[in-house]
């Protein structure tokens, strides 16, 4: 839907996705080679990394779908 | 270097790191840019006020769902279920479910039909220019102080969370909403409610799922909750026999006819903050389904609201308690059970996000606060008592004025909460008076088309008036309750449901007698307006997949068997 102009804002989300996923991803790549002095409950799940994985692939995937000027939304 | 400083005080309840305030800023920069970009689209008033008219189904019904994803919902539901267990589940499913539905399948063709811009808009179309000044003034008046209550909320979360300083918290936040509000009109609202709503999903879904891993599935979680607490804590009905029976002090005909009949039904139908959303709508279509889907996410907000509360109830080491307990003995609150839960499981990153999550809901509460506001004000206040014939460019820069009114506005109430708490409780009790009359208001509109403009308007005042004669009753003379609310055991939320029976069937009364005894309109202006004088476009040319009516039955279907399954 790009009831805004000519970006939808599904790509504005895929862009917030896509970010945070990546950041999130990151950190958890880190702690997993320097383990936290306190680690959070259920540290062994490595959430961080499979959690910002799934938001790094959906907001890239929302990114490539309604990327401006392809007509979608 | 004071705005650095100013974060550094106070102690916390997490720590954040350099990861987690870049995924901070980065929402406040999206969010602006949202605004910034947008701003070209704001130029007309039918583009600032009702976002062009072109939204699709899906993005009005998030924004729907979203606008009332703020303070109240997140942190405040989180510690009810805490305190009360599954039963605050209700103000979600049947709370909120069947009214969506109704507003959905009988309310919407009228709103939508009438091109009415807001809801007093449509009780001047109905009931005539007394009735919208009435309602118009009130919601006013009502929504910028709930904005500012939604301030205040939020910076005292950061306060408590994150140790941030109230001021600038209050700042950041009612600036940031004031630019990309003033610059983009509704349209940017929605737009941002719709990204917050993603990123409220995005940041709290961990912790239901990695709480229910580690209380060892729903089967474990019950166990031991009945340990920590009582097995009740997990029904939803069975408990509802009488007030006693149940920790909220509520019987089953308060939350049925109280809530489910008259308050959700008032607030998801009437309250001009979440049907604005649906107005914006591209097609009748599009605006009956909206509700539709804000309905089926809303069935599952529980997931992220009420589970935090009840896994903090079976896992959490520490016992939480009510505020004035937790702050002289220095211990956590009940509001606190969600951020407790969010240090509990989120590492750096996950907490930025979890905190992100909260911030947008705040946000987008308060936005849609300051949105509904701006529309009301200048059209049904401005327009209609001040000056009525400006271009309608004056109009939009009176929007964009008045949004800036509105956030000052809000800041203020928020500095007047900080003061005086008790404000907080007579603004809830102010929205309250209101919103229950009114529904019966519009309803009988709708739907009678003998309602007179006499009988619309002296039926609202009645309500109203009567409302707030119950609520000081009570709080002058205690015993009172035992009328008001049917117990001596009623507490506060009972007492709540049962003055809005009230005043919603004292409302229905005063609008059905004095309209017998008054004139009505003529049928020909009724049209659009009431069922039986208008025309509803048929829906046969479209597949059943496509009706609204066929979604709505699949939705309500969910919403039984979900309440069987934890009654």
């Amino acid at each position: 839907m790009k009831s805004g102009g000519s970006i939808s804002i599904w790509f504005f989300i895929g862009i917030s996705l896509l970010v945070n996923g990546l950041l999130i991803f990151g950190s958890g790549i880190y702690e997993l080679f320097h383990i936290p002095a306190h680690p959070v409950v259920l540290f062994n799940y490595h959430a961080s990394i499979w959690w910002g994985a799934i938001l790094a692939l959906l907001g890239g995937g929302y990114c490539i779908y309604f990327t401006p000027g392809k007509g979608r939304g | 270097m004071t705005l650095a400083l100013a974060f550094l005080n106070t102690p916390r309840l997490v720590h954040l790191s350099t990861v987690d305030m870049v995924i901070i800023v980065f929402y406040f920069v999206l969010v602006l840019a949202i605004g910034f970009y947008l701003k070209e689209r704001a130029n007309t008033g039918e583009d600032f006020f009702m976002a062009g008219r072109e939204m699709t189904a899906w993005i009005a019904g998030l924004s729907f769902l979203s606008a009332n994803l703020g303070s109240l919902e997140l942190m405040g539901w989180a510690g009810a279920s805490y305190q009360y267990g599954i039963l605050a589940t209700h103000w979600y499913w049947i709370g909120a479910i069947p009214a969506m539905l109704f507003l959905a399948l009988v309310m919407m063709p009228f709103y939508y039909i009438s091109k009415t811009h807001s809801v007093p808009g449509y009780l001047k179309l109905r009931f005539g220019e007394s009735s919208r000044a009435l309602s118009s003034v009130c919601f006013a008046f009502m929504t910028v102080l709930m904005s500012g209550i939604n301030m205040y909320s939020m910076a005292l979360v950061l306060k408590i969370i994150l140790g941030w300083n109230i001021n600038v918290s209050i700042l950041v936040s009612s600036i940031t909403v004031a630019i990309y509000v003033t610059l983009g009109g509704l349209r940017s609202a929605i737009f941002n409610e719709v990204l917050q709503f993603i990123l409220i999903w995005a940041g709290a879904l961990l912790i239901p799922i990695l709480g229910l891993i580690e209380a060892g599935g729903w089967t474990g979680l019950k166990a031991r909750i009945a340990v920590n607490a009582s097995a009740e804590y997990t029904h939803m009905w069975s408990t509802m026999g009488h007030f006693k029976d149940n920790p909220m002090g509520i019987h089953w005909t308060g939350i049925v006819f109280g809530l489910a009949a008259v308050i959700s039904t008032g607030y998801w139908t009437t309250d001009f903050l979440v049907v604005q959303r649906v107005l914006a709508a591209k097609d009748l279509r599009a605006a009956k389904m909206a509700p539709i889907i804000g309905a089926t996410f809303k069935m599952f907000v529980p997931f992220i609201v009420i589970l935090p509360g009840l896994l903090g109830l079976a896992l959490l080491p520490m016992k939480l308690m009510p505020e004035a307990q937790a702050i002289a003995t220095g211990g956590h609150s009940y509001n606190e059970v969600l951020p407790l839960m969010l240090a509990r499981y989120c590492g750096p990153g996950l907490l930025g996000l979890g905190i992100t999550a909260l911030i947008a809901g705040f946000m987008s509460g308060m936005a849609g606060n300051v949105s509904a506001f701006t529309t009301v004000w200048t059209y049904d206040i401005y327009r209609a008592l001040i000056k009525k014939d400006g271009t309608d460019k004056h109009y939009v820069n009176m929007g964009r004025l008045s949004t800036i009114g509105g956030v000052a506005i809000s800041i203020v109430t928020a500095y007047g909460v900080i003061y005086f708490k008790s404000i907080m409780d007579y603004v809830q009790a102010l929205f309250s008076f209101f919103i229950a009359p009114l529904f019966a208001t519009v309803i009988i509109g709708m739907l009678w088309k003998r309602a007179s403009p006499a009988g619309g308007f002296w039926g609202l005042l009645a309500g109203t008036g009567s409302s707030i004669g119950m609520w000081a009753w009570v709080k002058m003379d205690p015993t009172a309750l035992r009328y008001v609310a049917l117990s001596p055991y009623a507490k506060d939320m009972a007492e709540n449901m049962y003055r809005a029976l009230w005043s919603c069937l004292i409302c229905a009364f005063v609008t059905v007698a004095v309209s017998l005894a008054t004139t009505p309109k003529p049928e020909a202006e009724l049209k659009g307006l009431v069922y039986g004088a208008t025309d509803i476009p048929s829906e046969t040319y479209v597949s059943t997949f496509h009706r609204p009516w066929f979604w709505a039955v699949v939705v309500g279907t969910i919403f039984v068997v979900l309440n069987i399954i934890f009654w």
